[in-house]
Parts: C-alpha cells; sequence; structure tokens
C-alpha cells in the first residue's frame, strides 16, 4: 500500500505541478500511515523530489518518451501503481495529465475524481472535494472503488517543503506507445504559457484592436506574465485561440490575473475564477468583472496600463 | 465511415448554479438545457464529414427522457439517428461503460466527444470509452481529417499545437477549434421538421455501477468587495503588500 504520484516535468525539469502533485501525496499518505512513490518520466535531479515528501522514485528513462504519449504514460503509472500495490494514485489535472488519467483509471478499474482541491475529508470512506461547474461550485464526492485516482487541480493546494530521504529505484516497465504518433509540434519556446503561469495578463473588447495588443504584451512582459485574451476577442480574429480563456477556453489557476477591457461575462468568470487574485481594469463600474475581482480600477485602460507598465518597471527596478 | 457523437445535455453556460435537497442536487428550476459546447464543436466537424466526406453520423447520450429534446437538436442540426440509454447519468467511469457498450453494437470507426462537459467538467468519458473500446484517442483535438483508414489530428497544448498521425478506429476529446465558433448551426425549420421523424432510439442500459458518488455540493464562499483604487502606484502597493502576488 501506498500513494504513487505521477510528477510531469519537461526537458528532464520537473515542474512546478509535480512539487504540488508530491506535497499533495505526501498528505494523503500521512493520512493513510504509508509513503510516496514518485514516478518520473525521463526527469533529471528526481532527488528533488524528496523535498516535498517523496520516500521512493521510479525513474523511466526512454527516448520514445520524450514527447508526451498519453497511452505509453498511462501504461505507466499503472503499471507503477500495481507494482507498489498502490491504493491512490495522483495526477495533476493539466492538460496532459487529464489526457492520461482516464486511461489509467480504466486499466485499474479505479474511480476517478479530477480537479480535487484540497485532502480527503476522509479517506474511508475516500472523500474528496472538487470544483465542478466550471468553478461555479464544488462537490464532495466519494470515490468507491479499491483503487483511487485523484486528479488534483492546479495551484489550489499548494506546494510543501517536507525533506524525505528518497530511494531512487530504476523502472523498466513495457512501453506501450500505441499508434498515435506525434507528426510536428508548434509552440513558442520563449513565451510563458497560459498553464504555466503565475500572472496572467487578459484583455477584451475594450482593447478596441488588434494593434492595441502592445498595451497587454507591455505589461505582461514587466511581469513575466502569460497574455491570455476573452472570448469575443478570440471569435474576432484579433488573437489566437490558444489564448482565450474562459468556459470554453482554456482554464486558468494563476496566483494573478489582470483583466484589461473585459466586462466579466459570466462564462469568462467561470473560466478564471481558480485565479487567485483578480484585477479589473475598466472604464465602465457597472461591469460585472467588479463583483468578481479583488482590486479594481475604474478607468480607460489607454491610460491606465502604460502607467501601471511603467510604475511597475520602476517598482521592480528598486526591488530587484 | 461510421461516427458516433457523445452528446451531454448540460445547463446553458449563463446560467446560475443552485442545488436543493441539503444540497445533495442539482437545482433544475429555470435552467435552460443545451447540447455541451464542446461536443456541439464535434457535432459540426461530424456533419463536415457526413457532407464533404460521406459519413452516417449517430448521436449518443446517457439520461432520462428529459435530455430528449437535447437529442432531437442534434437530429434537428443534421444527426441520421439517435440513441438515448435509458438509465440516470451518475458519474463518467459508468457514463464510458455505457457509451462503449454503444459503439461495440453499432460499429463506429470516429467516436467524437467533448473534451469535459460544463457540468461536472470530468473530462474523462472519451479516454475511458477509448480504452474500453481499445481505440486511438486525441484529447483536447482542434483539427481533425480523415483519409481512408487514416486520421490527422491537431491538438492543443500548453502555449501551442501539435499534430499528430494516428488510425480508425479512433476517439477524440474535441474542443473549440474543430469547427470555428461561427461554423455552429442553428437549426432551421426544416431540420427541426425532420428530427421529429428521425430515429431516437432508446436503448436499456448494461449494468455498469457508478463508481464514484457526489455526497454534497457546495457554492464558493461569497466573495468581499472589490477593493477600487484611484491611481496604479496604490494597485502596486496593494498587490505586493496585501496581495503578496508580485
Amino acid at each position: 500500500m501506498s500513494v504513487v504520484v505521477y510528477t510531469e516535468s519537461e526537458g528532464g525539469k520537473f515542474k512546478k505541478i509535480a512539487q504540488e502533485a508530491v506535497s499533495y501525496a505526501k498528505g494523503i499518505a500521512d493520512m493513510m500511515g504509508t509513503t510516496v512513490t514518485a514516478v518520473a518520466v525521463n526527469g533529471n535531479n528526481t532527488d528533488e523530489l524528496g523535498n516535498y515528501g517523496a520516500s521512493k522514485v521510479l525513474e523511466v528513462s526512454d527516448p520514445k518518451l520524450d514527447t508526451f504519449n498519453a497511452e505509453a504514460y498511462a501504461d505507466i503509472v499503472a503499471q507503477a501503481a500495481k507494482e507498489e500495490s498502490a491504493e491512490v494514485v495522483v495526477i495533476t489535472s493539466s492538460a496532459n495529465g487529464k489526457f492520461m488519467a482516464p486511461l489509467v483509471a480504466v486499466n485499474l478499474e479505479a474511480g476517478y475524481v479530477p480537479n480535487v482541491t484540497e485532502l480527503p475529508k476522509s479517506t474511508s470512506p475516500f472523500t474528496v472535494k472538487h470544483s465542478v461547474y466550471t468553478n461555479k461550485a464544488y462537490s464532495h464526492t466519494e470515490i468507491k472503488t479499491a483503487v483511487k485516482v485523484v486528479g488534483l487541480a492546479k495551484n489550489a493546494y499548494g506546494v510543501y517543503e517536507n525533506a524525505t530521504s528518497v530511494e531512487k529505484s530504476s523502472f523498466s516497465p513495457s512501453i506501450n506507445t500505441g499508434s498515435v504518433e506525434v507528426v510536428s509540434v508548434d509552440k513558442a519556446t520563449d513565451k510563458v504559457t497560459i498553464a504555466d503561469a503565475e500572472i496572467v495578463v487578459s484583455g477584451g473588447r475594450g482593447l478596441k484592436g488588434p494593434e492595441n495588443w502592445g498595451l497587454i504584451e507591455d505589461l505582461a512582459e514587466v511581469l513575466g506574465a502569460a497574455t491570455a485574451c476573452s472570448k469575443p476577442v478570440s471569435d474576432m480574429g484579433w488573437r489566437p485561440h490558444s489564448e482565450h480563456v474562459g468556459q470554453t477556453g482554456k482554464p486558468v489557476a494563476s496566483n494573478l490575473y489582470i483583466a484589461i477591457g473585459i466586462s466579466g461575462a459570466i462564462q469568462h468568470l467561470a473560466g478564471i475564477n481558480a485565479s487567485k487574485v483578480k484585477v479589473v481594469i475598466n472604464t465602465d463600474p457597472e461591469a460585472p468583472f467588479f463583483k468578481a475581482a479583488d482590486y479594481g480600477i475604474v478607468g480607460d485602460a489607454f491610460e491606465v496600463v502604460p502607467q501601471l507598465t511603467q510604475k511597475l518597471k520602476e517598482f521592480k527596478a528598486q526591488n530587484a | 465511415m461510421k461516427i458516433l457523437v457523445c452528446i451531454s445535455h448540460v445547463p446553458d453556460t449563463t446560467s446560475k448554479i443552485n442545488f436543493t435537497d441539503g444540497d445533495t442536487k442539482f437545482d433544475t428550476n429555470g435552467v435552460q438545457f443545451v447540447i455541451n459546447p464542446n461536443d456541439e464543436f464535434g457535432l459540426t466537424r461530424a456533419m463536415w464529414f457526413k457532407e464533404k466526406q460521406g459519413a452516417s453520423v449517430h448521436v449518443a447520450n446517457v439520461g432520462g427522457p428529459e435530455t430528449e429534446p437535447t437529442l432531437r437538436k442534434a437530429l434537428a442540426i443534421g444527426a441520421d439517428e439517435a440513441i438515448r440509454v435509458n438509465t440516470t447519468a451518475t458519474d463518467g467511469y459508468s457514463v464510458a461503460k455505457q457509451l462503449a457498450q454503444v459503439i461495440k453494437d453499432g460499429n463506429y470507426d470516429l467516436v467524437i466527444g467533448g473534451r469535459e462537459s460544463i457540468d461536472y467538467n470530468g473530462g474523462m468519458v472519451p479516454g475511458m470509452i477509448a480504452k474500453l473500446t481499445d481505440s486511438n484517442f486525441v484529447n483536447n483535438c482542434i483539427g481533425l481529417e480523415i483519409e481512408g483508414n487514416d486520421a490527422t489530428a491537431i491538438r492543443e497544448i500548453d502555449g501551442g499545437k501539435e499534430t499528430l498521425k494516428t488510425s480508425l478506429p479512433l476517439v477524440i476529446g474535441g474542443q473549440k477549434g474543430l469547427v470555428e465558433e461561427s461554423d455552429l448551426r442553428i437549426p432551421n425549420m426544416r431540420g427541426i421538421m425532420q428530427a421529429r421523424s428521425k430515429p431516437l432510439h432508446v436503448k436499456d442500459p448494461i449494468e455498469a455501477q457508478a463508481e464514484t458518488q457526489t455526497t454534497q455540493f457546495e457554492k464558493p464562499a461569497p466573495r468581499g468587495a472589490v477593493k477600487l483604487v484611484d491611481n496604479v502606484e496604490d494597485l502596486i502597493n496593494l498587490l505586493h503588500n496585501e496581495a503578496k502576488v508580485i
């Protein structure tokens, strides 16, 4: 019996969500009086996972796994869970995590709940809290199967240091890459992604046109933030679909979300609601976003945003 | 090509979410139900295959009789037949088992589901049916071309997209991008009339118990009022000292 956690990495480097997933797995393991085994696929420096509470790391290394392959990765995690007689498997509810977790669940005949935000209320019965209705509500859900697959929401539980000595073990599962093959990847490598960003700066129709997006980009650059947009902006082709955040777009769970010229339609608010702190800048004091935000400035984006960018530059220079 | 589009019957995106019976049931009072938006993008792509390449398109849903108007809407948009598995949709796993049976019985080449339903956000049904029916699977699918038995799919990834080659039988979890928002079809009167006479098969469920069960719903705590500030210096100060996010 143990808690097995899949740790997501990119180019060998563990993501922050991997640290969070291990921290969370450690929390469950403590409740159950057991230990955490991390599964790392082509990850460097797996000792790092001990900082968050993993006492064992199963290291899988194979060049075939350099690109994410849901079937192969799911198969590896399922084999690890069997090897470790895991009762709980933790997988982050990131895009890749949500791709592979259903496959892991079927393989293990395990009940699966994604978007979990807290430690289980109890482990017997095993009841977790997770967001539903696109962050408009939570459900407390009991997982009734012997093995449970828990999908951890991003940036909800947090990262906790818990220095543990790690036993590293080379793991050689059978690798089945199936017949879905990556032909090409088209990805901006110099930009922080919405999924990984601590801060997201987002623009709406109030920006009046794609030619004004420099305002958003300049502010994002100062903050090291990702840029995003509202649905009308992507529908009008001002910005690519990949930047559309909201109920039918990408979910956002950043520490800080800055909405500029976005009125705050219910679908938009649902999609960004998992962000911790929300700032709105809008000329219309009646815009619904003001009811959902923590901080607001009623004002014209074309005046406020350049000032904000400039003052942030000064602030960053002083606090560097 | 035989295509099955899995349709989730969900509250409209503008719905206010409330619960009844001691917060154990969703309050349907005053709620408009629609085809799950992610499924509708997939259905529209299926129509494209039907019209441009020749395909029969069936739609399926797991649910009670109250979900039939949603299936009729899919028929009005252009699907040929509908299947309703007559049982309450409880958890994703049991729904996936019901749909896997529909897929085995119907020998579909391509199964299109949505990335997630906007009610439970489980995002698990397409992946599970792929595994249960031993089909290839692409999630977050924003582009799909089929040529004979070969498929080329585009998947949205963090910060970009990737192109994948695979083959039928294939299950996808679709989303916006599979077709554009402007390609979505509003059923016309002719479609609505035709939909009335198209077959809607009611199928008995197989035995598949729920592996997870909601014990209680909860609404997020009401948030404090927004703090309005007059100038950017104050905002930076609050974000740094109070919110501690910069």
